[in-house]
């Protein structure tokens, strides 16, 4: 494509991108998610999963996990624009390569076949501890809880064996160890 | 039992606590019980507009002028819309605004009810926060919340949505609580060490170079005094981004003049060039960085902003402080006067050959221009303007566009809040309705809008409005008949095909003012120019002056696309003043 003449800009070169979980603490009130994906979308940033409850009923408090990609610079953005957000509490980062911390996403699945395919299916996933929640003659809804790349893989094997619909929630974080986030 | 008040009382209440002396707005359906109660608060004037953009940017000039928020009052649906403009510019530029709008009754919310629209779903992203308060009980402290919110920090605009039921329903009214844990605690985010990192390399550098913007005006006029200590103390060149032109006196030789795209040579070469950039309370913007990569490649880079998202947004910075600029100055002077003899002697000798080399850049005279006996050169009006403005405490809005450039490079601003432009933005059609508002802020001073006849047309209306509350604000058109910056880029980057830039059926401007009952002056003769001008400055009362100018004028000098700061295009005198350039040299 030729230079737009008038671009008075020109996009430099990108940086490397990394995934990084960002943890944000809110308010509980209207508008707030809104709020949050609102700067990332309008700013162009990037969300890959996202997981939002209020964890504090007497306080009114939210947390929303964002898995987001992004160069350095980026990330530090994100961050600095989360905090300036009035009902933002605090804002934590966890590089996904982070070893002090556990990153957990939730899956439902639910597979649909004769019981020679279900067993196959329940044995294939038994390295992802699966909880059987349903169970009938046809079918099975297995809930697993793993990293979202296990989930992927599992739910690539489970296809041949009947997998008709998944259900996933986004990454959830927590640190190892005694500390918390301040 | 305490008192109960309706919601439009505590809106006033509030407004009154906040000590608002003025409201800019147009009624409608859904906020009618709030202007119901206007007439029983004769301490809040309530100016009204022509359209809802207007009062947006009237308290834009208000809060710009004065330092104080300005309040815009609007109805739900269009009126909410329209201030969506003014709303944006004000955050783009760092403006405090509290704009209060209507909503419909809120069992209605939600249900495509007459003039009923998302308020607080559009102006999200052009806010620094807003409310839609669906209880009564919630809205004192709402109200306090959004002026602490407008005017602390990083300022800009909030809006709260208050819907009809909620101005009638009744509760109790509560004060605004006094901040304790703000004193001292907000105060000292940046420690000691970054001022001693500071002061390190100011004594290092051999070519500084300091870079201030509009965060020092948003710090109050101390800030520009404290300012203005530091720069004198220290003996570096200053140049100001074009919201922060006034905060360093324009006719001090110190001052190498505005940088960026449309800024002066010695500026932007300074900024290549430099081995220190200190920024202070400037946001690196596109405008007047240029190529990223190329930009002030030798250069340690120091940033001082209140704003901790405005650092290494786009350009990585060696030392940051986070601060208020007035704070932060104030520690750098103090530390410099306890080491005043070392610094004194050895830091000025150590730029003087840097001097020199901003002597040399200043001989090109980038801002020179080719003046004529036979059409009036726009350069020339602004600098006339000038020369007969200067005496007197003059204040300046502009339009978009290439006037306001000129403005930029030939009017000199000595003082802060002096100047009021769309900069962020780049709104045509600001400068009109916030001269309204500085003249409002400031009834007795000289108020001019330098504007463009394509940027004044979008917000014309206004002149009702000055001429109802008797603003004696002076339009200063400079006509030529071309959106010109449109133009002028169509010319250098386009192959000239100037597409839609032409305005073909302009009205007569004389008219004009006539029929808003104003009064109307034009002027083509360079030589009846200055006449001109003082009648337009001795008529008390409204003025449009319509300076048919010459169409065909751009604005140099002009970084062009893609380029880095050293390689400026200059004017049409450039080749004649390279000769002077050689002279210069054999001068210094």
């Amino acid at each position: 494509m030729a230079k737009p003449k008038s671009a008075y800009s020109i996009p430099t070169k990108k940086g490397k991108l990394d995934t990084h979980i960002i943890v944000v603490w809110v308010d509980n009130e209207a508008g707030v998610l809104a709020r949050v994906v609102g700067l990332f979308s309008g700013r162009g940033y990037n969300i890959e999963s996202l997981a939002v409850a209020e964890v504090d009923a007497t306080k009114n408090i939210s947390r929303i996990t964002i898995v987001t990609t992004g160069t350095p610079q980026v990330i530090d953005q994100i961050k600095l624009q989360l905090k300036k957000l009035v009902p933002v509490h605090k804002v934590a980062d966890f590089k996904r390569e982070d070893k002090n911390v556990i990153f957990k996403e939730m899956a439902l699945l639910k597979v649909v076949g004769k019981k020679k395919k279900i067993d196959k299916c329940l044995k294939a996933c038994k390295s992802l501890n699966p909880v059987i929640l349903d169970k009938t003659k046809q079918s099975v809804v297995i809930q697993v809880t793993a990293l979202r790349r296990d989930i992927d893989k599992m739910s690539k094997k489970l296809k041949p064996f009947g997998l008709t619909s998944t259900s996933r929630t986004g990454a959830i974080a927590m640190t190892r160890g005694a500390d918390t986030f301040k | 039992m305490s008192k109960l008040y309706t919601g439009a009382e505590i809106v006033f209440k509030c407004l009154e606590d906040q000590d608002v002396k003025f409201i800019f707005g147009y009624p409608g359906g859904a906020v009618l019980p709030i202007y119901d109660e206007l007439k029983n608060h004769n301490s809040i004037k309530h100016i009204l507009v022509r359209h809802e953009q207007g009062a947006g940017h009237a308290a834009e000039g208000y809060a710009r002028s004065s330092g104080k928020p300005g309040v815009v009052l609007v109805t739900s649906g269009p009126g909410a819309t329209n201030v969506v403009t003014a709303l944006t510019d004000a955050y783009m530029d760092s403006i405090p605004l509290v704009c209060i709008s209507g909503q419909v009754p809120t069992h209605l919310i939600g249900t495509d009810a007459f003039q009923e629209c998302d308020t607080t779903g559009i102006t999200r992203p052009c806010t620094k926060h807003n409310w839609l308060v669906k209880d009564i009980k919630d809205l004192s402290k709402v109200l306090h919340m959004a002026f602490k919110v407008a005017t602390t920090g990083r300022p800009g605009p909030v809006l709260v949505d208050i819907p009809k039921d909620i101005q009638f329903a009744k509760t109790n009214y509560f004060k605004p609580k006094k901040d304790k844990k703000l004193n001292g605690k907000k105060k000292n985010k940046f420690s000691s060490s970054e001022i001693d990192e500071l002061m390190n390399l100011i004594l290092k550098a051999k070519k500084p170079v300091i870079y201030s913007g509009g965060g020092v005006i948003n710090s109050g006029p101390e800030a520009s005094e404290v300012l203005r200590e530091f720069v004198r103390l220290v003996g570096f060149p200053i140049t100001s981004t074009l919201q922060g032109l006034g905060a360093f006196p324009g006719d001090d030789n110190q001052f190498i003049g505005m940088l960026g795209m449309h800024g002066t040579y010695e500026a932007n070469n300074a900024m290549h060039d430099c081995d220190l950039l200190i920024n202070i309370g400037a946001r690196f913007d596109d405008r007047i960085t240029g190529k990223i990569d190329e930009f002030s490649p030798k250069s340690k880079k120091v940033h001082i902003d209140i704003d901790p998202s405005s650092i290494n947004k786009i350009i990585k910075v060696d030392l940051s402080i986070v601060g208020d600029v007035n704070e932060v100055l104030n520690a750098i002077v103090k530390k410099i006067n306890k080491k005043q003899n070392g610094l004194k002697i050895s830091n000025k000798q150590n730029i003087s050959k840097w001097w020199e080399q901003i002597q040399k850049w200043r001989t090109k005279n980038s801002l020179g221009f080719v003046n004529s006996e036979k059409t009036i050169k726009p350069q020339h009006a602004v600098q006339r303007l000038y020369e007969l403005t200067k005496d007197q405490d003059t204040f300046v809005t502009t339009e978009v566009g290439q006037h306001q450039m000129w403005a930029a490079q030939h009017y000199k601003f000595n003082k802060p809040n002096r100047w009021m432009t769309s900069g962020g933005l780049g709104t045509m059609g600001y400068g009109l309705p916030a001269a309204v508002g500085v003249q409002i802020a400031h009834p007795d001073k000289l108020v001019i809008d330098i504007a463009g006849e394509a940027s004044v047309l979008m917000t014309m209306q206004e002149m009702s409005t000055a001429v109802q509350y008797n603003l004696p604000i002076k339009i200063f058109v400079l006509n030529n008949q071309y959106m010109g910056m449109v133009r002028q880029w169509q010319e250098l980057l386009h192959e000239k095909n100037y597409s839609e830039s032409y305005s073909e059926a302009l009205p007569d401007f004389v008219k004009l003012a006539e029929a808003y009952g104003c009064k109307g002056i034009k002027v083509d003769n360079p030589n009846e120019l200055d006449a001109k001008i003082k009648e337009m400055i001795d008529h008390d009362g409204p003025v449009i002056f319509d300076c048919q100018v010459d169409p065909n004028e751009n604005c140099f000098p002009m970084i062009p696309s893609g380029k880095p700061h050293n390689q400026m295009i200059l004017g049409p005198t450039d080749e004649k003043k390279n000769k002077i350039t050689g002279k210069g040299k054999a001068l210094v």
